[in-house]
């Protein structure tokens, strides 16, 4: 079947079997291998984008289901003129990383927190993250890039 | 010569940070491969132990397979152990555990692959199999043969804890705990010319993956480069567990002329790669009033899974570090390594040390609950003193032990946090805290000596850049910018100037794993030992140039100064070239001074010890048995640290996956030896809302009387046992609801914590 949507600003389509996830329509139709494949279950969030601004994971998503949608992945995340998202830039600054595998379904959770509660309590991260695993950092770090950005906010 | 404004101690982000959080950084599966690159499944085991007859038509008719290769298709040896045999790559004849390997297929697109790996149609003629510890030990089912159990004796310990004033008996177990490396076990394999095969393989350790996909594919060492990058998270599970997906694809690669790649589902990644060795550790000690141990007697039994593989180094160090930070004048310490019909145990941060040291928590726990002590006054009572031996003979120089624990317990106010947990104990009757201080004293080195060997390949180019090889893996632990500021402190040159290559083994031959947290201590001495002998060229060169004396040329922010003359390091560079000097140079370093026999388990196995402690906070439900961390304080120790971001990384991120071991990760397994727990949706690792809402940690920076690199400690492992503190606070919040913390075991799930509570009324 043809799916048809809106990925990082710019219309894509492509065929694809009725069963393919989102996540794989993303990684090998598109090449946007940013979003990444942790569990295959939904649990760990390494695979977390935006469908029209709302924090999704794309392993538990089937492309047919985005058809339409405006979707951004992490690759969609500078700016146009090649700057980092204040987001990734706090993640580097303040550590918020290690291995870098749940980093950028990291950001893309914290993106829809922000959009939906701009000045989150500490708490309210650690809960809103609680379906992102990160299994390096023991998210000490993760948690202040957060608060950094919501407080520059 | 000399440098100044060096790059080391400060805190430069991780070397691909930027990678990382623009989703740029390639892991296995992002590489891009040929476009006939083929996608690899397996087929496990569904039995225990079962011999098994396979028809494997089925597969090869499934649509898009390209090739199937079992057993009979190796052309060079059906072996994928580290040390001794007992790892097939795919069983023969015989399955020792559900999820072993039986077969791969290799198809055009994933999907393919992994449907025609159902297909597979396998008849099993059940074994009588051995599942838990304690049948293994009912029906000695050993590695090894009991006389060559790994003991520790010191003095007569028996003696001692018959005269001693008191005596205690007591046990804990500790379960599984899966790695859970964000990325999964991967592997890519790319055929060449003439026979040869290039390798990228998420693996803590190339040379390895190097030698076995050989010895698999039936040609020599020389005809295999295995590339790392940088692994999406190792913890252990990628030392040997990642030798499957890498070989496997091998063969596949070579059999088909196509490139291969095989990532295995996260479902087949937990049944297929080996655990942490779940233990079960008795103690017999005798002591004084004050708690003083005089004489301990410990066996630490291991459950080593279906073979060896790294199972008998890991004991050892799990009986190295059964005294932790305490001195036991008189020891009998054995280890026990059973062999059950489960995937081969393996590394895991700590590498049986936190097994070990687990045990002697415990023990100092029940004592002080006997004696009705502080278990922090028994514990300083037993605190290893400078000049002491341990238990296998190793002097213990200035322990900071007693320095790290008090200074924590002023600054974190353990006194006071005491205080309050009693008052807050009167006055609640169906919550209860608990309060603990332990200590960590770990070893640092491979207790295998021939491991404490590192290389280094630095070249300059013609513009001053500086390509930066050594033999350790990038796992997210921040050892390529660690080893990239030892580097730019040597030659005064901007970070930047060093760029970090992918760990190569045609770069940097027959390197140790990336373990037993000695990345930075090996390959930062090699990769210092290369730049010293290029500066020295460099400086001879610019000193025949200006004329002047090498030894008083000033190498600081990419220059090169003698008096008033100046040049840029690109162009001392370009001059050398010129001058025909070589800008390439091979470092190695091999650690000194240790030393272990085993036969005896007398000697220095370690070049130093990495201390530190930790103050936690918690509290209990005694209706349901749930807790959470309120507080973790912790002090610990990093000598003169290349990059205390990095190493506090390491600390938190250490803490909190101890904490999962011993507080939530819990793996099951159904009776016929399968696991139950095949993913996070039934394994549960500690999440954003599981770590304490105080959580403060600070560095003891003192810098390392063992000349290490730039007097650094390592800190890979260490951190990672910081979490007793928090599993004897739960034993702490017990006794406070006038429970029996003696049956408390790890993991300490909510289900574990009730069963040792009195009925509440």
């Amino acid at each position: 079947m043809r799916v048809q949507m809106t990925v990082n600003g710019k219309a894509v389509s492509g065929e694809v079997a009725p069963e393919t996830l989102l996540a794989q329509f993303l990684r090998e139709n598109l090449r946007l291998t940013g979003t990444h494949i942790g569990c295959d279950t939904s649990q760990c969030g390494a695979c977390v984008v935006l469908c029209g601004g709302k924090s999704v994971k794309s392993c538990t998503m089937l492309a047919a289901q985005a058809e339409g949608a405006d979707i951004t992945t992490i690759e969609g995340m500078e700016s146009p003129g090649g700057e980092l998202h204040p987001l990734q830039e706090a993640f580097r600054q303040n550590h918020g990383l290690q291995c870098g595998f749940c980093t950028p379904g990291m950001v893309m959770s914290a993106a829809d927190l922000l959009r939906q509660n701009p000045s989150p309590s500490e708490e309210e991260i650690r809960h809103w993250l609680e379906g992102n695993i990160c299994r390096c950092t023991g998210y000490h770090n993760i948690v202040k890039a957060v608060q950094a950005v919501a407080a520059a906010k | 010569m000399k440098t100044k404004n060096a790059a080391a101690g400060k805190s430069p982000p991780h070397d691909s940070a930027v990678l990382h959080a623009t989703g740029e950084a390639r892991y296995i599966d992002d590489i891009p491969l040929p476009a006939n690159a083929l996608h690899a499944a397996i087929g496990i085991s569904q039995c225990a132990h079962a011999e098994f007859k396979t028809n494997l038509a089925p597969v090869r008719a499934s649509p898009g397979v390209v090739a199937v290769a079992a057993a009979a298709d190796i052309p060079g040896k059906n072996e994928i152990a580290p040390v001794r045999p007992g790892d097939p790559l795919f069983a023969e004849k015989t399955v020792h555990y559900a999820g072993q390997c039986i077969f791969a297929v290799a198809a055009a697109d994933e999907k393919s692959a992994r449907r025609a790996a159902q297909k597979a149609k396998i008849t099993y003629r059940e074994k009588p199999a051995v599942l838990t510890m304690e049948d293994a030990l009912r029906k000695k089912s050993f590695l090894i043969p009991e006389k060559d159990f790994f003991r520790l004796r010191r003095g007569d310990a028996k003696k001692e804890i018959t005269r001693a004033p008191h005596r205690l008996r007591g046990e804990v177990r500790c379960g599984a705990q899966e790695h859970f490396y964000l990325e999964g076990q991967a592997a890519a394999a790319l055929p060449q010319e003439g026979g040869d095969m290039l390798i990228y393989s998420s693996t803590q350790h190339p040379a390895e993956i190097q030698k076995l996909a050989a010895d698999v594919l039936g040609i020599a060492m020389h005809n295999v480069v295995v590339q790392t990058r940088r692994i999406g998270g190792g913890f252990g599970g990628k030392e040997t567990q990642a030798a499957l997906a890498a070989c496997a694809a091998a063969v596949l690669a070579q059999k088909t002329g196509r490139a291969v790649k095989l990532r295995l589902p996260r479902a087949e990644d937990f049944a297929v790669t080996g655990k942490r060795h779940p233990f079960l550790g008795k103690y017999l000690a005798g002591f004084d009033k004050n708690g003083k141990i005089l004489g301990a007697q410990i066996t630490l039994a291991a459950d080593c899974g279906m073979s060896a593989d790294l199972s008998h180094a890991i004991i050892r160090r799990a009986v190295l570090h059964a005294h932790n930070a305490y001195y036991y004048p008189a020891a009998d310490i054995t280890g026990i390594p059973c062999k059950t019909n489960k995937a081969s145990n393996t590394a895991f941060r700590g590498f049986g040390g936190p097994q070990g040291m687990l045990l002697a928590e415990k023990m100092i726990t029940d004592i002080a609950r006997f004696l009705g002590r502080d278990a922090l006054a028994v514990r300083r009572a037993n605190f290893i003193a400078d000049g002491q031996r341990t238990p296998y003979g190793q002097i213990v120089h200035k322990p900071p032990l007693a320095d790290i624990a008090g200074a924590l317990a002023r600054n974190a106010s353990y006194a006071a946090k005491k205080k309050a947990a009693e008052k807050f104990n009167k006055e609640n009757k169906t919550r209860k805290r608990g309060v603990a201080l332990t200590p960590v004293k770990f070893g640092i080195s491979f207790t295998t000596k021939f491991l404490n060997q590192a290389g280094a390949l630095l070249q300059i180019y013609r513009d001053g850049t500086v390509a930066l090889n050594h033999g350790g893996t990038e796992m997210g632990q921040g050892l390529f910018i660690k080893i990239a500021q030892i580097a730019a402190s040597v030659f005064g040159v901007p970070l930047d100037c060093i760029r970090c290559q992918p760990t190569n083994t045609a770069r940097v031959p027959n390197a140790s794993a990336t373990a037993a947290s000695s990345g930075a201590d090996l390959n930062g001495m090699a990769a210092q030992n290369a730049a010293m002998q290029l500066r020295a060229r460099i400086a001879a060169t610019a000193a025949r140039h200006w004329k002047c004396a090498a030894d008083t040329i000033v190498f600081s922010e990419g220059t090169l100064r003698c008096g008033k003359r100046a040049m840029s390091f690109a162009q001392a560079a370009d001059i050398a070239h010129r001058a025909r000097v070589s800008l390439s140079a091979a470092g190695f370093y091999r650690t000194p001074k240790i030393h272990f026999d085993e036969k005896t388990a007398r000697g220095s196995p370690f070049y130093y010890f990495a201390c530190g402690a930790a103050l936690v906070c918690c509290e209990i439900n005694l209706h349901t048995g749930e807790h959470r961390l309120l507080s973790a304080d912790i002090l610990h120790e990093t000598g003169s640290s290349i990059n205390p971001a990095m190493d506090l990384g390491q600390i938190e991120g250490g803490f909190a996956q101890g904490w999962g071991w011993l507080s939530c990760e819990e793996i099951c397994r159904n009776e016929k030896g399968a696991l139950t727990t095949t993913g996070p949706a039934t394994y549960k690792i500690p999440t954003a809302g599981d770590m304490p809402p105080h959580f403060r940690v600070r560095l003891w920076k003192k810098p390392n009387a063992a000349k290490t690199v730039l007097r650094s400690k390592a800190v890979g492992e260490p951190p990672l046992m910081l979490a007793l503190a928090g599993w004897c606070a739960l034993a702490d919040a017990i006794h406070s609801a006038n429970g029996d913390a003696k049956n408390l075991n790890a993991p300490a799930t909510p289900e574990q914590v009730l069963s040792t509570l009195p009925e509440l009324n």
